[in-house]
């Protein structure tokens, strides 16, 4: 255990030494990647055994009988049976070995009923999540009970993409007309993060998924919140916004539960801003930010399906205003 | 077939050895002038010229590799936009494999089986000149589409609905699908052609158990190229025609699947990673036996180790599905197969170290990549078993450790050995040396730089970097490991450069080499080097595995074939025992043109079906003048 | 280095038949080729009615009719097919003459009968991923009768030239007279595909 964590120690400082872990396989923190943590260091150390042992055996051989001499020994070799055969053994053995160890831990991604269903729905390129039970349809940002088994009902809309949130699980695709499962079980609060694992076309780099695990009371308040209709906007300047929403090109994509505007091609903003980040994961959820994603989204993700929209200053103003207001 | 035949046509065995020359140079010799060098069919020509174009097609894929390592070299990068970053990425890996990888080796093999088994040319000569043509109109195809910025963007494997008629925008995917089945054209003639000429064209006496292991892997990795391609020329064609004609093969809508065009192509896409192996170990045999100055440890398990690669190459094509959510007991099967081609690998590399132990190895050049080849691909083999097991998979596939690891198994498994195998036969082909100083300066930075660049990548992909992404924001912690990396590959880089250096100073100003300048033991060395257009005066007969360490000096001979027309001896399969004296077909334009109308229409069908129709009346045409006898001695009898 | 005759193979015949011949192992080795390729397209349509919940699909079953006439057709062209290798293997320029131009006519039989097959598909290759496999089979089988077809016709001119009296004529008979089986053979697991499978 003691020398796994000094690898680990000198992994981590290889690559950066100040900053945390923040979508890693080599931090577990669910029971399933910390089975899987536990198999990647067995295979390391078998591994390395059987490396160092054929580098030991070719140093030896290369430098036994150094010659310069170029006459050839033609001798006659003998049966290498014994020898052969001894060299099949031990692989044979090391390779069941490992592929028994590998079965076992198969099981950490085994899918059970029961708990949380979350429906995740990969897009060009961003996340669409559903709670069914809970009436929430969010994106982008997924939140989770601690403790509470979690299965994810995963499915494309367009082309194959892999949710992976190396902290939590192994990957899993997202395959358009083949639905799959896989069950998480969050043990420690915290903030962790995903990409998209399958390439997926232009702005597969940046198809980020946040994930909240938080203690179940905060889930279910967080729940009910996002269940919730928007909040009609009370400021002047986002009630201008509001109109424009609906009135310009937005509507016509998005949905804010509550309004007329409820088409399903982009992400559900009816809580935007409670959201950590937007375009998944490339920018804050800040006024700043929203209002640079609405001028300009090609520059920020050349390629991303969101146009960019005219609009005069006041008028940018005021919908940001609008989606800041969106808690 | 008469008695007075050998009146009529004069053998060699009558004639003072500068007459027999003269006359075989006549008959042998390729043709002058631009249309001769289109029309020529000699082996070694066309396996030069192949060898040459593969390695342009080396210098090109990694100057794209260059372009990937400066964008990466710090977050958000700017070098490259999302779109040509995904042609970058995307046309590295197709050129690498499709245009380097296994052309290279069958190259290696189209110009050295031949001389190893003691023939005068390959079987089919003329297929072997249209399969270099249609390989270089394939090459010509990827490069110009990307060079005019249509170049395919879906990923070397270019998986459905990502490059369906949906999501694949205008024609790059069909270039894509279309140079593959230029370039499985090209590399199924290849195929035939070694298998017919390692069965049917051994010098007298070359038992089975006297073939050289070149040749041996040779003839198993041509099978598996035979097997495998059909798959990946299905897959390419079935979505062509989604694309064109709108069928339905991947459409989940109409009944189609998505994971059907990956089952079709790793079907062919794993067995391809042990076709560019299975030669690389062939030429790591052949290269220990000659410096380890000892006949190669366990050479019947060698054989069966190449044997039982083949066949279970073809059991684990789902083990790059693993994270597609198949049934679980179909997963442990093929991690099980997975795992278990370990143990013919691991055969391989201990009969390496046991010629290396039982032997007096020589520190040349061809050593050094050989050593090189043994500490890298064993890192690429035992990273092999940890994908191999499906819950590891499901953290590190599709990540950068699978990108550390598949370059470990290419590079350090197929590369180093191909270098080292260039020092090797380069004066055979071409009569001078390479400088073993700057060789061990190659081998030296191109290990060094190899590792430094390709081993942190696994620590990216375990710290959750995916591959095949333009760009990663500052706050992911891969910035430091990334920018190492970027400046890693300097080193590498100038390995290849020297390398290159290298061979063109020696082709100018090498060392002459003499015939068997490392005092090696199979028949190609018993030649001139570079060796005269008809290969061997005399027809060697062979009555070992090592005939030349037997008798260095004397050569046992086969005497009797005509100097009058393209002739060469045709043996059993298994005994090699002389069965009739063949004619070899002459040089011919027709291969050529055969190509260009083939071209024609392929590249025809990206933009409509009728091109099938009116493009295969030239490509008739052709063939009925390729085949077509034109009286010359070698349509007699 | 220096050469010393050790064997004399002047009395070899200049050209081999059957396995003593390069070009019937070539042939054997694109039989190989694309005896693999319809194999995997016939695993295609197994892979996708494994797949689908109702074979075909919102269709009926292709037409018996033009296929079993196919089938017969083919089986039927055998027996000549046989006699004509046999015919070339004994060097007998004049029975081969008849028996190339025979197999032209009894080739390109099958060929038009497998125009109507098309129609009798009872679906289109745009229709659904069944449509697209069973006109890809079907497809891909009538480009070989095609090809061997244009193949035998050259053949059947070329043994009415000077060029028709050697042994080396007599084995491209043999190997074409090989192929037509092979293209013979393939048909039946594609037959059974086609029209039995979508029965059942």
């Amino acid at each position: 255990m003691s020398a796994r964590r000094l690898v680990s120690l000198v992994l981590a400082a290889a690559s950066c030494a100040a900053c945390s872990p923040i979508q890693s396989a080599l931090d577990p923190q669910s029971p399933q990647a910390e089975s899987l943590h536990e198999l990647f260091w067995l295979f390391v150390v078998v591994c390395s055994v059987v490396w160092l042992a054929v580098m030991a055996s070719l140093t030896l051989a290369l430098l036994r009988n150094r010659s310069t001499a170029s006459e050839a020994t033609a001798a006659g070799s003998r049966t290498p049976a014994l020898a052969v055969g001894a060299a099949v053994v031990a692989t044979v053995l090391i390779v069941a070995g490992l592929t028994i160890a590998s079965f076992l831990a198969t099981r950490s991604l085994a899918t059970d009923g029961g708990g949380l269903v979350i429906k995740l729905r990969g897009y060009q390129w961003w996340w669409e999540a559903t709670y069914p039970a809970e009436g929430v349809v969010t994106a982008n940002e997924i939140h989770l009970p601690v403790g509470r088994p979690v299965r994810m009902e995963l499915s494309a809309a367009d082309v194959i993409h892999s949710f992976w949130v190396p902290q939590l699980q192994g990957k899993l695709d997202l395959i358009p007309g083949r639905d799959n499962a896989v069950t998480i079980t969050v043990t420690k609060e915290g903030v962790y993060r995903g990409q998209c694992a399958e390439f997926c076309g232009l702005q597969h780099a940046h198809m980020g998924l946040i994930v909240v695990a938080e203690p179940p009371a905060a889930f279910d308040a967080w729940a009910r919140a996002q269940a919730a209709v928007a909040a009609a906007p009370t400021e002047p300047e986002a009630q201008a916004g509001a109109a424009l929403f609906q009135a310009k090109a937005c509507s016509s994509c998005h949905a804010i539960r509550g309004t007329a505007a409820s088409a399903k091609v982009g992400p559900d903003l009816t809580h935007v801003a409670s959201r950590r980040s937007i375009a998944a994961d490339v920018l804050p959820a800040t006024r700043g930010a929203f209002a640079a994603w609405i001028v300009d989204p090609q520059t920020i993700k050349p390629g991303a399906n969101m146009p960019a929209i005219a609009l005069e200053p006041a008028e940018l103003r005021a919908l940001s205003a609008y989606m800041t207001a969106l808690k | 077939m008469n008695g007075t035949e050998g009146v009529r046509h004069p053998r060699g065995r009558d004639l003072p050895p500068e007459e027999r020359e003269r006359r075989l140079r006549r008959i042998w010799d390729p043709p002058r002038g631009i249309l001769g060098a289109l029309s020529v069919v000699d082996h070694k020509i066309i396996g030069r010229r192949y060898i040459a174009t593969a390695f342009v097609f080396l210098a090109l894929g990694g100057v794209l590799a260059a372009l990937i390592r400066i964008q990466l070299a710090t977050p958000e990068g700017r070098l490259l936009g999302p779109d040509v970053y995904n042609q970058v990425f995307t046309v590295h890996g197709a050129n690498m494999m499709f245009l380097f990888a296994v052309p290279v080796m069958e190259a290696m093999g189209v110009y050295l089986v031949p001389l190893m088994i003691g023939t005068r040319n390959i079987a089919f000569p003329r297929l072997n000149a249209f399969s270099y043509w249609i390989y270089v109109a394939g090459g010509a195809l990827l490069w110009i589409a990307f060079l005019l910025d249509f170049g395919p963007d879906v990923g070397w494997f270019g998986y459905v609905p990502l490059s369906g008629p949906q999501y694949g925008y205008g024609k790059r995917a069909d270039i894509w699908a279309q140079m593959i089945t230029f370039t499985e054209l090209a590399a199924l003639a290849v195929a035939v052609e070694i298998v017919v000429t390692v069965f049917k064209q051994r010098a007298p006496g070359m038992t089975l158990d006297r073939i050289p292991l070149f040749v041996w892997a040779m003839l198993v990795t041509s099978f598996l190229v035979i097997v495998a391609m059909p798959a990946i020329m299905i897959a390419s064609s079935a979505l062509i025609l989604d694309r064109l004609v709108g069928t339905h093969f991947f459409n989940p809508a109409e009944g189609g699947d998505v994971l059907l065009f990956q089952h079709l192509f790793w079907f062919f896409g794993h067995p391809e990673v042990y076709i560019i192996f299975l030669p690389a170990v062939g030429m790591v045999s052949t290269m220990l036996s000659t410096f380890a100055r000892r006949p190669v440890f366990g050479y019947l398990p060698l054989v069966m180790s190449l044997i039982t690669i083949g066949v279970l190459s073809f059991g684990l094509w789902a083990h790059h599905m693993f994270t597609t959510g198949l049934p679980r007991v179909g997963e442990s099967f093929f991690t099980a197969s997975s795992m278990a081609i370990a143990v013919p690998a691991g055969v391989q590399i201990f009969c390496f170290i046991a010629t290396l132990w039982l032997g007096r190895p020589v520190w040349r050049p061809p050593l050094l990549f050989v050593a090189a080849f043994v500490v890298t691909f064993t890192i690429g083999g035992l990273t092999g078993v940890m994908v191999a097991s499906v819950p590891l998979d499901s953290q590190v596939h599709d990540t950068y450790f699978v990108v550390a690891h598949f370059h470990y198994v290419l590079v350090g498994g197929a590369v180093f050995p191909l270098m080292g195998a260039i020092y090797y036969w380069f004066p055979k082909m071409t009569g001078r040396m390479m400088s073993d100083r700057l060789g061990a300066w190659v081998a030296a930075l191109v290990f060094v730089g190899f590792n430094l660049t390709f081993f942190p990548m696994h620590v990216l992909g375990l710290q959750g970097m995916p591959r095949r992404i333009y760009a990663y924001q500052p706050e992911l912690p891969w910035g430091g490991l990334n920018l190492f990396v970027s400046l890693a590959s300097i080193i590498l880089f100038a390995g290849f450069l020297l390398f290159f250096v290298d061979v063109v100073r020696s082709a100018v100003r090498g060392a002459p080499a003499g015939d068997n300048p490392w005092n090696a033991p199979t028949l190609e060395w018993a030649t001139t080097s570079p060796p005269p257009s008809y290969n061997f005066d005399g027809i060697p007969v062979v009555t070992s595995a090592n005939p030349l360490w037997d008798d260095p000096e004397t050569l046992p001979v086969a005497t009797g074939l005509r100097v009058d027309r393209r002739e060469l001896l045709v043996t059993s399969v298994q005994r090699a025992e002389p069965e009739a004296r063949e004619s070899s077909a002459g040089a011919s334009i027709w291969p050529f043109l055969a190509a260009v109308a083939t071209t024609v229409m392929l590249i025809g069908s990206i933009f409509s079906p009728w091109a099938v129709v009116w493009g295969s009346l030239p490509i008739a045409v052709a063939l009925v003048g390729w085949f077509w006898p034109k009286g010359a001695p070698e349509d007699e009898a | 280095m220096k050469q010393r005759p050790a064997l004399d193979v002047g009395g070899l015949p200049l050209h081999g038949l059957g396995s003593a011949s390069p070009t019937w192992w070539g042939t054997l080795a694109f039989m190989l080729i694309e005896g693999t390729g319809f194999a995997l397209v016939i695993a295609v349509y197994l892979y996708l009615m494994s797949l689908a919940p109702a074979w075909p699909p919102e269709a009926p079953p292709p037409d018996l009719a033009a296929g079993t006439m196919v089938t017969a057709l083919l089986l039927a062209s055998v027996v000549p097919n046989l006699l004509l290798s046999r015919w070339a293997a004994a060097g007998d320029l004049r029975k081969v003459r008849f028996g190339v131009v025979l197999m032209t006519i009894l080739s390109s039989a099958p060929l038009i009968v497998r125009a109507f097959e098309f129609a009798a598909l009872n679906v289109s290759w745009d229709t659904n991923a069944y449509g697209s496999v069973v006109w890809l089979l079907l497809g891909l089988h009538t480009t070989h009768l095609l090809t061997d077809l244009v193949d035998t016709v050259v053949l059947a001119v070329l043994m009415f030239t000077r060029h028709a009296r050697t042994s080396r004529r007599f084995g491209d008979v043999q190997d074409n007279a090989l192929y037509w089986n092979f293209v013979v053979v393939t048909w039946l697991p594609i037959y059974v595909c086609i029209y039995w499978l979508a029965r059942v």
